[in-house]
């Protein structure tokens, strides 16, 4: 079989992968969401948090436990780095500089996983553990939980009631993400990731082999579309991820929840049909997606790609090229930014797909939970664009999107784009900004542009030939990595207090079908023309550029 | 007595921090640690390591070394592993990539009055130095596309009358130094003579131009042999590098080249499930097989 061949067929094992699961997990986070009775492991956590378990949330309440949630979170992550020295399990690295650990604490609370440091040399494993791990699973069980308080929104009639922060994000922790990481370690562990506590082990030749619990914080790292790696290196680490079949299992993680998430948004506004169309649309941005990604890089275009011969720089031999770019694809595509080949020596095209997969918004699939909030916002945008065709007043779902909606609906799109672009142009106003670029002229843009959509969208891969780790860039993408994931949560849980208050308008003669390929294919259209019409200017002068001349 | 909202829902994110972070963030990586202490799993969980007959620990099969002696050039009686950007080569202590871009080109020069500026190979002659070393060791042609023969990416900067157009005015090869260059690759461009490159001199109004030149598209040296991995920690090359190296190893050993072949065979995986990945050959356990099959006495 040529490389190309088993490219294309490793693309059809997991779709074929991805839809065996479709139903199964899709049902299952339903019936964790949903269940009336709560679990005794559960009951035990409410105890010890001390929340009444019963008592469901307005939208204002919800949105108030998240941020305090997070920025708690915020500030643990902070104080552990700060005081890593003194605690157990350092392995001998001193305190993170203030200025880094601000970077990382907000970085992992805001599910971004932007990365300044260099795991190997900066972390030691309590802080890897007990810090940068525990927001692996809870900053995307957060993202889940507001996923389904939209959903709530639209099933829900005439209250203000949306569900418990603490409960929902309980759940989704401790029945969805926990024990498919449990069981997730174990086959990486079985592919060989390392997972023990061991500092380093130093061979007779004297090269340090590394050790730590690696596998258990790769797993969540994929699952929960967090990205950050235990190594520099990320998911390209051997230890990280050993062997082509790993590689596919990481990337089949990292797909496979954002997914199944639209079976559950079917399941809860009680039509089936609704989830899949959502689906449909996030699978037909992501195939097209992921084949011109493998397809420009196995064609390797670039004087230096050229001379190699191949795509081969910054890429292991036993992934290959194909599966590389698949992975890459999958990693824009969703909010992750984990990395099994470096971004930065990507083709022009390719690299410029990969950065238009974050601008897209990060909705197919996008993250755990935000990549469904994000699409039907844009469902929402696309009924109200139809209905403006043809002069009613749009319905989704039986709710009304009526002024209110339309301008939270609105206020979230344009919370990225506003941060990109105004984060990229002010950056680039300020002379001793572009040392930090690799390349002047157009690839240099592309890389501080690819910084912006990787913090703003919450993605945390980079061009990493990007020197970000300056006062600059550390304060201005911190800044981009925070407002870009608490601004859109908080415009979500507003539409969602929004919908749920109304009645029900049942579907009438002049209703437009959201079920149908019509609706699917508006969708689309609409996500790419937005998209488009936003940052086609600024990709012209960076990796379009880069790639005609 | 009721406290204010606002305090006791940050109570209640404390309480619910310090309850994840004893569940996700203590409970569950180490009771992962210990799965990984069962029998048939902990020697992958401790990282795959390498015994010697004495017990000391030699290295890593999935870690990557090199095969170098102290002044970094290669050991011929060794397969030699991929170029490597960690550290100063396989070091597991900074792991990671080149991260140079596709039109990284040009080289920084040596300046010559301060030797602590030694100047910058781009990607591209780091390539073209690669290939062309390479070649010579296995006894291949090591020409590639935009190389030129001595292994520096062939570039030209082009200045033009109107800046983007008009006549040629000057043609220099930017990535020839005038220190080292005895003649630029080639001696003119569209009639006008092309000059070696100085430090210090100003080119950014030139139009950067890389010259192909007549190397075959499908070069003798694979691409995997001329291009840092991921991770630089890379265990594998690919079958066409490792077959490329049969015959100076059979040489360096005194051994038939058909019995390294053997042993490459032995040492490479193919696709799992025939589709996953890329035939690929572990030079780690390789040359550990290879000192096995035939003690190397320099």
């Amino acid at each position: 079989m040529s490389t190309t061949t088993a490219g294309y067929v490793f693309i059809a094992a997991m779709i074929v992968a991805l839809i065996a699961v479709y139903k199964p997990l899709g049902d299952y986070i339903y019936r964790v969401v949903t269940r009336e009775k709560h679990r005794a492991p559960e009951r035990f956590v409410y105890k010890l948090v001390g929340v009444k378990a019963d008592t469901e949330q307005t939208w204002g309440g919800y949105a108030r436990s998240v941020l305090a949630f997070s920025a708690l979170s915020i500030f643990f992550l902070y104080g552990l780095q700060r005081l890593q020295e003194h605690l157990p399990w350092s392995n001998g690295m001193a305190e993170v500089p203030a200025a880094l650990s601000w970077n990382t604490a907000v970085s992992f609370t805001t599910n971004t996983n932007w990365q300044a440091y260099s795991g190997e040399s900066t972390m030691g494993h309590l802080v890897q553990m007990a810090g940068l791990a525990v927001q692996n699973f809870v900053s995307a069980a957060v993202g889940v939980a507001v996923a389904i308080v939209l959903v709530r929104g639209f099933a829900r009639k005439l209250t203000d009631r949306l569900g418990n922060f603490w409960v929902d994000l309980t759940r989704i922790t401790i029945w969805v993400l926990l024990p498919i990481a449990i069981v997730g370690a174990v086959v990486l562990i079985i592919g060989g990731a390392v997972q023990n506590l061991t500092a380093e082990t130093v061979t007779q030749a004297g090269q340090h082999i590394t050790g730590g619990p690696v596998a258990s914080q790769e797993v969540i790292k994929e699952l929960g579309t967090n990205g950050g790696g235990f190594y520099n290196a990320n998911s390209a680490h051997p230890f990280e991820n050993p062997t082509s079949w790993t590689n596919f299992f990481e990337i089949f993680l990292i797909l496979c929840v954002p997914f199944a998430l639209t079976r559950t948004f079917g399941r809860m506004v009680g039509d089936k049909r609704q989830g899949l169309a959502i689906a449909g649309v996030m699978a037909v941005i992501a195939l097209a997606s992921v084949l011109l990604v493998v397809g420009f890089e196995n064609a390797a275009d670039g004087t230096v790609p050229t001379a190699i011969g191949a795509a081969m720089e910054g890429r292991e031999v036993r992934f290959g090229t194909p599966n590389s770019s698949f992975f890459a694809a999958a990693t824009t595509l969703t909010s992750t930014g984990a990395v099994d080949s470096f971004h930065d020596s990507y083709s022009a095209w390719g690299g410029g797909v990969l950065t238009l997969n974050m601008l897209l918004g990060e909705v197919a699939p996008g993250g755990v939970g935000a990549g469904l909030y994000g699409m039907l916002v844009l469902a929402v945008i696309t009924v109200f664009v139809a209905g403006l065709m043809v002069g009613r007043t749009p319905e989704y779902l039986g709710k009304k999107i009526g002024a209110r909606e339309i301008k939270l609906a609105s206020m979230y799109f344009l919370t990225t784009p506003a941060l990109v672009l105004i984060g990229l142009a002010a950056s680039i106003s300020v002379p001793d900004n572009l040392t930090s670029m690799q390349d002047k002229g157009t690839h240099g843009l592309s890389e501080m542009l690819y910084a912006f959509a990787s913090a703003s969208n919450n993605n945390g891969s980079a061009f990493a030939g990007f020197s970000a780790n300056t006062d600059w860039f550390n304060t201005a993408l911190g800044l981009c990595m925070f407002f870009g994931r608490f601004l859109p949560i908080i415009f979500v849980l507003a539409l969602a207090g929004s919908l749920a208050k109304q009645k029900a308008t049942p579907a009438s003669e002049g209703t437009f079908p959201t079920h149908k390929p019509l609706f699917v294919g508006m969708v689309v259209f609409t996500t790419l023309i937005l998209v488009a019409l936003t940052f086609l200017p600024v990709l012209a002068l960076g990796p379009v550029a880069e790639g005609l001349f | 007595m009721r406290l204010p909202n606002w305090i006791s829902s940050h109570l209640a994110a404390l309480r619910a921090m310090l309850v994840f972070t004893l569940l996700l963030g203590l409970a569950y990586p180490l009771l992962m640690v210990a799965i990984g202490q069962i029998p048939g799993l902990k020697d992958k969980a401790d990282g795959s390591l390498i015994y010697d007959d004495k017990g000391n620990v030699i290295g890593s099969s999935l870690i990557g070394q090199a095969y170098t002696d102290a002044d970094g050039a290669a050991l011929k009686q060794y397969f030699q592993s991929r170029p490597s950007a960690a550290g100063d080569g396989y070091d597991p202590l900074a792991s990671g990539a080149s991260n140079l871009g596709p039109e990284n080109i040009v080289d920084t020069l040596a300046d010559p009055a301060n030797p602590e500026e030694s100047g910058a190979p781009s990607l591209l002659t780091q390539v073209c130095a690669r290939s062309v070393e390479i070649g010579e060791r296995e006894g291949v042609d090591g020409s590639r596309p935009y190389c030129t023969d001595a292994g520096v990416g062939a570039v030209l900067g082009v200045f033009r009358a109107e800046g983007l157009t008009g006549a040629i005015t000057r043609v220099v090869s930017l990535n020839e130094d005038c220190a080292s260059t005895p003649a630029p690759f080639m001696a003119t461009y569209e009639g006008v003579t092309v000059e070696c490159a100085k430090f210090g001199e100003d080119y950014a109004k030139a139009l950067v131009t890389p010259i192909r030149g007549d190397a075959p598209a499908d070069p003798a040296v694979p691409a995997d042999a001329v291009s840092a991995s991921g991770s630089g920690l890379d265990p594998h090359i690919s079958v066409a590098y490792a077959e490329l190296q049969a015959k100076r190893i059979a040489k360096e050993r005194g051994m038939d080249v058909t019995a390294v072949e053997k042993l490459i065979e032995d040492n490479t995986t193919g696709r799992f499930l025939g589709f996953m990945g890329e035939p690929a050959v572990n030079v780690v356990e390789l040359n550990l097989a290879l000192d096995k099959a035939r003690p190397y006495a320099s």
